[in-house]
C-alpha cells in the first residue's frame, strides 16, 4: 500500500535534484478535498451510529424489553431512500456526459425523495405517538426516536448542500462542466446516509429487531 | 533561498487549490472578526480558550480556599463547592486544553508547517471557531441560571447528574449539555479541516515521514478526537432526553424522597462506558499534541536531529490507537467482571511500553546535544519529568488491586493533574515562547520567562506533591470538607493550608507571563523570521509574522526533514527544509566540479 511505504521512507535522506520533478503535477482540488472530508465524516459517522447500536444492544440484554412495533411505512421510506441515492447517481453520470438535463433531472428527483423520505420519518414518529405506544419509558421507542432523528439531522445537512448545489444549476445557470463537482460530493454523501440508514433498519427497525438474532448467537440474550 | 534552483529542468510547482480563491479578506470585520485565515482563527481560538481557562482557576482557588481553611469562607457552601469542582474540570480539559492544542495550535501551525496557504475549508474553519465560542458561552450561561451551573462532577454520572438533590440539576445540567453538544460538533468541522489539510495539501516533497513531529502529535490527536467525541455526544444527547423528555437511557427506577419516580429500565452503568470510551482518549487528544511539540523544541534547542524519528511517529500512532481499549481502568470500582478489570489492567500497562520509549528518545536527544537552556527548552525539559512522574502513578493506578483503595482519594486528583493539567501547561507554556516570535515578529522576555518557568515548575510540585500523600492516608476527593474526622491527623489539615498557599503564589506568578505577553508585544526584541535556527518551514516564511497565504508567490518545495541540525559540511548549523542538497553544502558541490574536471583532464 502506498501509505505503508510512505510510512515505512527513511526521513533522513534528502531528495536530491528537485522534489517531484518530472511527476505530473497533481491538482488540489475543492472536489478531491471534500471527497476526503466526507470520507472522515463517514469515519465519524460510523462511530456515532456503531456506538448507538452498542447501546441499543446492550439495553436489549435486559428482560424488560419490548420490540418496537412494526412499521409499514419504514419500508417505503427506505424505498424513497434508495431511489433519493439513485437519482442523485443519475445526476452524477449526467454530469460527466455533459448533459445538464441529466443533472436537472437527478438533483430534482433526488432532492424530492429525500424529503419525502424525512416526511415518512415524521409520519413514523406521529404513528408510535398516536398508536398509544408512546411511553417514554420504553426503551425501544426512545431510541427510535433518538436514532431515527439523529440520522434525519443527517439529511436535512445533506439538503443544505444540496440547496447550494441546486442554487448554482438553476439560478446562476452553470454548465454541466461547472457543477459535477459539487453534484458528485452531494452523491457520495447521500450513499453514505443510505448506506447508514440500510444498516440501522436492518438491524434494528425491520421486523422483530434482526439484532436480537445476532445477540442471541453471541450468547447474550 | 531554494527559489534559486527553480528554473532547472523538470521543475514541477506545488498543487494549489485551483477553483478555490484564496480568501481575502474585504473590511476590518472579515479580516479579525469573522475571519478565514486559519492564523487569525487560532489566535481567537486561544484567546478564547485561555480567557475560559482563567475561570478555570479562578474556580481551582475557590476550591483551594475551602479545602486550605475550612470554616473560614462562609460564602462557599457544598453545592458551591461542587459547582466549582465540575465547572473547574471540564473547563480545563475540554475547553481550554482541547481547544487550545487542537484549535489554537493546530490551526496556526498546520498551514504552515505543510507549506499550505491556508486550511482546505476555510469558511467551515471560520464557523468551527464559533460553534466553539457559543458552546463557551452557553456554558458560562450556566452560572446564571436559578440553580447555577451543574454540580455533578466533570465525568456527569447519572442518575445523580439529574436527580434534584444535585445542584445545578434545573438549568445548569441542561446547558452543560449542550454546551458539549456544540463543542462537539464544532470541534467536528474544524478537526475534519485539519486532517484533510495534512493529508491533502502538504507542499511538494514533503511526505508524511517528514512532517514536523508536532504535526503528527496534532494529527494523531485530531483523529483520536474525531472518533472518541461521538460517543461523548451520544452520553451527552441521551442524558439530554433522559432530563427533558424522561426517558430511561441511562435512569433505573428510583425513590426519591418516597416518592417512585417515572423513571426506570436504563443504565447508568452504559453512561459510564460511554464517557470514558471518550475519556480516555481524551487525555491522548491533550497528550499526543504535547508529545510532538516537546519533541520539536527539544530538537530545535538542543541543535540536534530527533532520535529515532519513524519509532518516535509509531508510537505516537499505536499509543492512540492503544488508547481505545483502556477505558475502563477508569471504572474498576464499577463492579464489573474481575476478568474485564484484568484485560484492562493489561492493555493500559502495555501503553506504557511505547510511551516509555517516547522518553528514551527525548533523553537520547538530549544526550551530547548541544543544549541551550532557552526558556522554551526549560519548558520541554520540566515536561518530560513532570510527564515520567505522572505516567509512573499511572502504573500504579492502572493495577486493579492498587486501584480500588486509592480510587477517589485525592491520590488520584494529584495523578491526573500531573499527567493532563500541569505537563500539558508546561508544554504550552513552552511552546508559546517558542512560536510567539513568529505570531508577532518580536521575542518575549528571557529573564522573567525564565522567572516565570522555576516558579510554576517548583510551584507545580509543592503542590501537587503533598497531594499524592494525602490520598495515601486516605483524604477523600469531592469532599467538601473533612470536618471532625478523626481518622485524619491535624498534619493534614496544615498540609492542605500550605497548598492551598502555593496555589495562590503560583496563580499570581502567571501575571508575569501575561505581562511579558503584553510588553513584548510591542517591546521585545526583533525576532527575525527565525531566531531559533530552526529547520521546519514556518520559520522559512517571506515575511514574520506570516502574511496572507502564508507563503510569497510560490509555495515552498521540500528537500529533506526538519530536523538536520550540524550536518556534517553543512554551511550552517542547520539546513532548513527547502533548502536544496547543492544550496546546502556548496562545498560539496565544488568538490565533485573540480573531481569531475580532474578527471576530464586525464
Ligand atoms: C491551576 C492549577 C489547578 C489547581 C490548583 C487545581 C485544583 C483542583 C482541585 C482542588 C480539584 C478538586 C479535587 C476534588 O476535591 O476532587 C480539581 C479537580 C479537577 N481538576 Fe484541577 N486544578 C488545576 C488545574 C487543572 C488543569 C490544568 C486541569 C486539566 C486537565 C484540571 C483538571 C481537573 C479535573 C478533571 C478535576 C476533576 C473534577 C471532578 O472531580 O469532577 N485541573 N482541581
Ligand atoms: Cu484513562
Amino acid at each position: 500500500m502506498n501509505l505503508l511505504r510512505e510510512l515505512t521512507d527513511k526521513p533522513w535522506i534528502a531528495t536530491e535534484g528537485i522534489p517531484g520533478a518530472g511527476q505530473e503535477q497533481k491538482m488540489l482540488s475543492a472536489v478531491s478535498s471534500g471527497r476526503a472530508a466526507i470520507k472522515w465524516l463517514f469515519g465519524v459517522g460510523s462511530v456515532l451510529f456503531f456506538l448507538l447500536i452498542v447501546s441499543y444492544g446492550e439495553r436489549m440484554t435486559y428482560e424488560d424489553w419490548r420490540p418496537l412495533p412494526e412499521s409499514k411505512l419504514l419500508w417505503f421510506n427506505t424505498i424513497a431512500l434508495i431511489s433519493s441515492s439513485v437519482a442523485m447517481q443519475w445526476a452524477v453520470i449526467g454530469g460527466r456526459r455533459d448533459e445538464i438535463d441529466d443533472v436537472k433531472i437527478g438533483m430534482l428527483s433526488g432532492g424530492i425523495t429525500a424529503v419525502v423520505f424525512l416526511a415518512g420519518q415524521l409520519l413514523a414518529w406521529r404513528q408510535l405517538v398516536q398508536m398509544g405506544y408512546f411511553e417514554t419509558t420504553n426503551p425501544a421507542i426512545a431510541f427510535f426516536i433518538l436514532i431515527t432523528g439523529l440520522h434525519a439531522l443527517h439529511i436535512v445537512g445533506g439538503l443544505i448542500a444540496w440547496g447550494r448545489t441546486a442554487q448554482k444549476v438553476w439560478w446562476r445557470g452553470c454548465e454541466a462542466g461547472q457543477i459535477r463537482g459539487s453534484v458528485e460530493l452531494c452523491a457520495f454523501y447521500w450513499h453514505f446516509l443510505l448506506v447508514l440508514w440500510l444498516v440501522l433498519f436492518g438491524l434494528l427497525f425491520a421486523g422483530n429487531n434482526n439484532l436480537s438474532i445476532i445477540l442471541a448467537i453471541c450468547g447474550l440474550r | 533561498m531554494a527559489d534559486a534552483t527553480h528554473d532547472d529542468v523538470g521543475y514541477v510547482p506545488p498543487a494549489e487549490i485551483e477553483e478555490q480563491d484564496l480568501y481575502h479578506a474585504k473590511s476590518w470585520i472579515t479580516k479579525y472578526v469573522f475571519c478565514q485565515d486559519a492564523k487569525v482563527i487560532a489566535i481567537q481560538y486561544s484567546i478564547t480558550a485561555i480567557a475560559i481557562g482563567l475561570v478555570g482557576l479562578v474556580l481551582s482557588w475557590l476550591m483551594r480556599l475551602q479545602l486550605g481553611f475550612p470554616e473560614a469562607f462562609s460564602f462557599i457552601e457544598p453545592d458551591d463547592y461542587y459547582q466549582f469542582i465540575t465547572v473547574h474540570g471540564m473547563i480545563m480539559v475540554i475547553y481550554l486544553l482541547t481547544a487550545l492544542f487542537l484549535g489554537g495550535f493546530g490551526n496556526y501551525l498546520i498551514p504552515l508547517m505543510v507549506g499550505a496557504r491556508d486550511m482546505v475549508f476555510p469558511f467551515v474553519n471560520m464557523i468551527s471557531y464559533w460553534v466553539y465560542l457559543l458552546a463557551v458561552v452557553v456554558l458560562c450561561a450556566s452560572f446564571f441560571v436559578p440553580g447555577g451551573p451543574t454540580g455533578a462532577g466533570w465525568t456527569l454520572y447519572p442518575p445523580q447528574a439529574i436527580l434534584s438533590g444535585t445542584p445545578g440539576s434545573d438549568g445548569g445540567i441542561i446547558l452543560m449539555l449542550v454546551s458539549l453538544a456544540l463543542f462537539i460538533v464544532g470541534f467536528t468541522m474544524g478537526g475534519l479541516n485539519y486532517v484533510v489539510t495534512v493529508f491533502q495539501a502538504r507542499t511538494r516533497g514533503l511526505s508524511l515521514m517528514r512532517l514536523p513531529l508536532t504535526i503528527w502529535g496534532i494529527l494523531t490527536a485530531t483523529v483520536l478526537a474525531l472518533l472518541a467525541f461521538p460517543a461523548l455526544f451520544v452520553g451527552a444527547v441521551m442524558m439530554l432526553l433522559d432530563r427533558i423528555l424522561g426517558t430511561s437511557f441511562f435512569m433505573p427506577s428510583i425513590v426519591e424522597l418516597g416518592e417512585h419516580l417515572s423513571y426506570g429500565g436504563g443504565s447508568p452503568i452504559l453512561f459510564q462506558h460511554l464517557f470514558w470510551f471518550f475519556g480516555h482518549p481524551e487525555v491522548y487528544i491533550v497528550a499526543l499534541p504535547a508529545f510532538g511539540i516537546v519533541s520539536d523544541l527539544i530538537s530545535v534547542h538542543a541543535r540536534r536531529n530527533i532520535f529515532g524519528y519513524r519509532m518516535m511517529v509509531w508510537a505516537i500512532v499505536i499509543i492512540g490507537a492503544l488508547s481505545f481499549v483502556v477505558w475502563a481502568h477508569h471504572m474498576y470500582v464499577s463492579g464489573m467482571n474481575p476478568y474485564f478489570g484484568f484485560f484492562f489492567a493489561t492493555t493500559t500497562l502495555i501503553i506504557a511500553v511505547p510511551t516509555a520509549l517516547k522518553v528514551y528518545n527525548w533523553t537520547l536527544t538530549l544526550w551530547r546535544g548541544d543544549i541551550h537552556l532557552t526558556t522554551p527548552m526549560l519548558f520541554a525539559i520540566g515536561f518530560i519529568v513532570t510527564f515520567v512522574n505522572g505516567g509512573i502513578t499511572g502504573l500504579f493506578l492502572g493495577n486493579v488491586a492498587i486501584d480500588v483503595p486509592l480510587s477517589d482519594t485525592m491520590f488520584v486528583v494529584a495523578h491526573f493533574h500531573m499527567v493532563m493539567g500541569v505537563a500539558p501547561a508546561l508544554v504550552i507554556f513552552g511552546a508559546i515562547y517558542h512560536w510567539y516570535p513568529k505570531i508577532t515578529g518580536r521575542l518575549l522576555d528571557e529573564t522573567l520567562g525564565k522567572f516565570h518557568f522555576w516558579v510554576t515548575f517548583l510551584g507545580a510540585y509543592l503542590i501537587y506533591f503533598p497531594m499524592h500523600y494525602l490520598g495515601f492516608v486516605g483524604v477523600p476527593r469531592r469532599y467538601f470538607e473533612l470536618g471532625d474526622t478523626q481518622i485524619f491527623d491535624q498534619s493534614v489539615g496544615d498540609l492542605n493550608a500550605f497548598i492551598s498557599i502555593v496555589t495562590f503564589i503560583v496563580g499570581f506568578a502567571q501575571l508575569v507571563f501575561f505581562f511579558n505577553l503584553y510588553r513584548s508585544y510591542s517591546k521585545g526584541k526583533e525576532a527575525g523570521p527565525n531566531p531559533w535556527r530552526a529547520c521546519s518551514l514556518e520559520w522559512q516564511t517571506a515575511e514574520t509574522p506570516p502574511g496572507h497565504g502564508n507563503f510569497g508567490k510560490e509555495l515552498p518545495l521540500v528537500y529533506r526533514w526538519p530536523y538536520d541540525f550540524n550536518v556534517p559540511g553543512a554551511k550552517e548549523d542547520f539546513i532548513p527544509q527547502n533548502m536544496s542538497q547543492s544550496e546546502a553544502f556548496p562545498k560539496r558541490k565544488a568538490a565533485a566540479k573540480t573531481s569531475r574536471s580532474r578527471a576530464a583532464k586525464k
